[in-house]
C-alpha cells in the first residue's frame, strides 16, 4: 500500500525548503516556459514539462520556477520552451523533444551553456 | 492527440487563457455504466452563444497568431463516433463548462492516458488558479485541491524539488489506487 501523504508531510518540507532558501538567496532564479497551446500539447509540451519537473526532482535542483504559456505563433516549431536565467536574455528553444528538455536543464540553467542547435533566432 | 488527458490539458489551458481563478475538472470512469465522462468547469470570461457555435467549427479560433484550432472539434467528433457527446454551456462574465462523454468499452474510445501528468502540468505551470479536481471509478473517488498546499507553501515555489516530489506521488499515487486495470485482467 503506498504512503498516503498528508498536510504534516508538507509542513516538514516547507521548513526544509525555507532552510535551503536562505542559504541560496545570493544565486539568480531560472525561468523556464513551456508553451501549452494546442499545437504545443499536440507536439509533445506535456513530456517536455514532464521531463524538466522529473530532472528537477532526481537531480533536486532548485531555484528554477516553470509556468506555461500559449501558442506564440510559432506551431510548426512545437514544442517550445523558453529559458530565462537571471537577468540574462531570454532564450527560445523549438522541438523540445524531453531528451532536449532535460539537457536545456543541466547544460544551460545549471551550467551556464545555451544549446545553440536548438535555439530559435527570436 | 490520441490520448484523452491530452484533450483534458488543451481544454484546461482555454480556461486558463480565459482568465479562470477557479476551474474544476473531473473525470468520472463508470464501469458499472459503461461511461467515460469528463468535464472542465471556470469561472473565466466565458462565451456567447455565437462563440460557442464558433469554437466548434473546426475553422475558428480566438488565438490571433493563426487562424485555426482543431482541438474542441476533433474532441466531439471523436466522442460522437463513440456513442458519445461533447457540450458546451457558458455565460458571459460567468464561466464556461465544457462535458464530454464516451463510451467506455467503446472500441474506437481513446484510452484516457497520462491523467496524472496533465493535473500535474496544470497545478504547477498555473499555480494561481484554484484547481479542484476529482478522478472517480465507480464508487471509488480521488480528491485534489490545490488550495490547502498552496496555503500551507506560503510562497514555496512548487518546482522546489521536495515539494514537486510530494505533489507528484501525491497526485499519481492517488489516481493509481483506484485506476482500473486494462480490460481482461482482473486485480
Amino acid at each position: 500500500m503506498p504512503t498516503v501523504k498528508s498536510l504534516e508531510d508538507l509542513k516538514r518540507i516547507r521548513e526544509e525548503a525555507l532552510q535551503k532558501r536562505q542559504v541560496k538567496a545570493a544565486s539568480g532564479e531560472a525561468n523556464i516556459v513551456v508553451a501549452m497551446g494546442t499545437c504545443g500539447i499536440a507536439a509533445g509540451a506535456r513530456e517536455a514539462m514532464k521531463a524538466i519537473l522529473n530532472l528537477i526532482e532526481t537531480e533536486n535542483i532548485p531555484g528554477i520556477i516553470v509556468t506555461q504559456t500559449g501558442c506564440i505563433g510559432l506551431c510548426e516549431r512545437e514544442p517550445i520552451v523558453q529559458v530565462q536565467v537571471g537577468e540574462q536574455p531570454k532564450v527560445t528553444y523549438g522541438k523540445v523533444t524531453p531528451e532536449i528538455a532535460r539537457r536545456i536543464v543541466k547544460e544551460h540553467v545549471v551550467e551556464g551553456k545555451i544549446i545553440e542547435d536548438h535555439v530559435i533566432p527570436m | 492527440m490520441r490520448e484523452l488527458s491530452l484533450h483534458l490539458l488543451d481544454i484546461a489551458e482555454n480556461s486558463v487563457a480565459a482568465g479562470a481563478s477557479w476551474i474544476q475538472i473531473v473525470v468520472d470512469e463508470s464501469i458499472v455504466q459503461d461511461r467515460l465522462y469528463i468535464s472542465v468547469r471556470d469561472n473565466g470570461k466565458g462565451m456567447d452563444a455565437e462563440t460557442i457555435q464558433k469554437v466548434l467549427d473546426p475553422f475558428y479560433t480566438s488565438r490571433t497568431t493563426r487562424k485555426v484550432g482543431l482541438g474542441l472539434p476533433l474532441l466531439k467528433a471523436a466522442a460522437e463516433s463513440c456513442n458519445g457527446y461533447l457540450t458546451i454551456q457558458s455565460t458571459p462574465g460567468i464561466g464556461t463548462c465544457v462535458e464530454i462523454e464516451f463510451q467506455h468499452s467503446h472500441i474506437d474510445r481513446m484510452p484516457l492516458g497520462d491523467l496524472a501528468s496533465t493535473l500535474l502540468t496544470l497545478v504547477i505551470s498555473a499555480p494561481q488558479i484554484h484547481w479542484e479536481c476529482q478522478y472517480q471509478v465507480d464508487s471509488q473517488t480521488f480528491l485534489f485541491d490545490n488550495q490547502p498546499i498552496m496555503q500551507e507553501l506560503e510562497g514555496i515555489p512548487l518546482t522546489d524539488p521536495a515539494v514537486l516530489s510530494f505533489l507528484r506521488q501525491l497526485i499519481e499515487e492517488g489516481i493509481q489506487n483506484i485506476q482500473p486495470l486494462p480490460s481482461g485482467i482482473s486485480k
